[in-house]
């Protein structure tokens, strides 16, 4: 779904922040286009006609003091009723958004924190972790690299980082914000529309900060709520004599010193969380499409794709045992 | 040297110029695919996370072997004769022929490895 504009703050998805920027976008380009195409008409009639002088007082308290104030004012109270409602996403109707710009509260302090699925994104070097840590019903979720919301209702992003700043920005769907070390920042977000847009690191953060891209995937209340049931879920052991090949292989190449799969030994926390990655729809960070071939050649060759990043190029395996624990991590969808 | 000698010699060596002409030393292989979708296909599947395949983006991979000159190379795998149905069974399912290779299957169509192994033996 969405293919041809995954991330474009020009194509912003329906009823999702991007949306109301979108349409502060097009009233500035609008609006500035129509003011010069007025001046270039007066010009030209100035140049081509004889007609009376007007009496500069008109031109300089008309034009140039009552229009741009009055224009000006009403592009202010209209860019702050656009602000506040980006930061009340969910909380209440267009007609309160605009009277809240005037002062009257604090539009976040109204909607309560527990109506708003809070999810956490850690941006990292060069990867995200996303975390949900009150999904309702069963334990928490950690995964990476993809980000999933219900549609028609707002999350919140509660956003950090653990090394250098990092910036998220999902152009269909909303602004940028930064990530910041030492202090956590906040991003809502909301559409009705469903489907798959990509979001990116929008602050430059070391060598590999261009192949730092995330999947949102937004879903239909129920298809995300049994998601999450899946997400929270956990692996077993293969039966499989080839998977579990590439199991043992997973322990033998120490894999699991930095990942966690949840529901085996692995509780590795430097990399990301491995319990559901095969389900995912990109590795290393939106850098390459999951497959099987992708996943072995990432294995092997993490610093070929990635230069720089701490996962190392991995030369413990024969070629069967990569093709076995490609397998089996293609296996954990 | 004689004063007709000279001209003799350079009579001889005009063949060698006949030496430098761009004609292929070896046969190229033939494979029922089109080679722009073989291209399309190699760099949809991502090959070249393991391969550097020559006109192919991104395709810098050091994982497995170099594709470019397929049609000159003598192996497939170093095992199998490249002879091109050999190829493109390779490129389908390689843990079949050899198994311990460390190169996956793929699940694709013969006719996009048949695509693919074109643009191997046309590329160069």
């Amino acid at each position: 779904m969405r293919p041809p504009h995954p991330a474009s703050a020009l194509d912003p998805a329906s009823g999702s922040g991007a949306e109301l920027i979108d349409q502060l976008g097009t009233a500035l380009y609008v609006g500035g286009g129509l003011i010069f195409l007025v001046v270039m008409v007066l010009v030209t009639c100035a140049v081509l006609t004889k007609g009376r002088p007007v009496n500069a007082r008109y031109w300089i308290l008309g034009g140039g003091l009552a229009f741009p104030a009055f224009t000006l004012t009403v592009l202010l109270m209209y860019s702050l009723a656009v602000g506040n409602g980006l930061n009340a996403i969910g909380s209440s109707g267009a007609l309160q958004l605009f009277l809240d710009c005037f002062g009257l509260g604090d539009a976040r302090a109204r909607a309560p924190v527990d109506d708003v699925l809070e999810i956490h994104v850690v941006g990292k070097q060069w990867w995200w972790e996303v975390r949900y840590d009150r999904p309702g019903k069963g334990g928490a979720v950690v995964l990476a690299n993809e980000l999933r919301m219900p549609t028609n209702q707002a999350v919140e992003l509660v956003l950090s980082t653990t090394d250098v700043i990092h910036s998220f920005w999902a152009p269909s769907l909303a602004g940028k914000v930064d990530m910041i070390p030492g202090r956590t920042t906040r991003l809502r977000l909301q559409t009705s529309e469903a489907g798959t847009f990509r979001a990116l690191c929008a602050e430059y953060c070391g060598g590999q900060h261009a192949l730092m891209a995330l999947f949102v995937v937004t879903q239909h209340g129920d298809d995300f709520e049994a998601w999450l049931a899946h997400q929270q879920t956990s692996v077993v052991e293969p039966v499989d004599p080839f998977l579990k090949v590439g199991y043992d292989a997973f322990f033998r190449g120490e894999c699991h010193s930095c990942h966690t799969v949840r529901g085996t030994p692995a509780n590795g926390v430097a990399g990301p969380d491995l319990t559901h990655v095969g389900g995912r729809k990109s590795l290393a960070a939106g850098t390459l499409n999951n497959h099987i071939g992708t996943m072995a050649g990432w294995i092997a060759g993490a610093q070929d794709v990635k230069p720089g990043n701490k996962m190392p190029s991995s030369l413990a395996y024969s070629g069967v045992e990569l093709r076995a624990l490609s397998a089996w991590l293609g296996s954990l969808q | 040297m004689t004063r007709t000698g000279r001209p003799l010699s350079l009579l001889l060596l005009l063949p060698l110029l006949f030496a430098c002409a761009p004609e292929r030393d070896y046969v190229p292989k033939v494979v029922d695919g089109d080679a722009d979708r073989g291209r399309e296909a190699l760099a949809r599947y991502e090959c070249g996370v393991c391969h550097m395949i020559p006109g192919v983006a991104d395709a810098l991979g050091k994982v497995g072997p170099a594709l470019g000159d397929y049609s000159r190379r003598s192996y497939v795998a170093g095992k199998f004769p490249n002879e091109p149905n050999t190829l493109v069974r390779w490129i389908v399912d390689a843990p079949a022929m050899a198994p311990q290779t460390a190169m996956p299957a793929i699940s694709m169509s013969e006719q996009e490895a048949r695509d693919m192994a074109a643009y191997l033996y046309e590329s160069d």
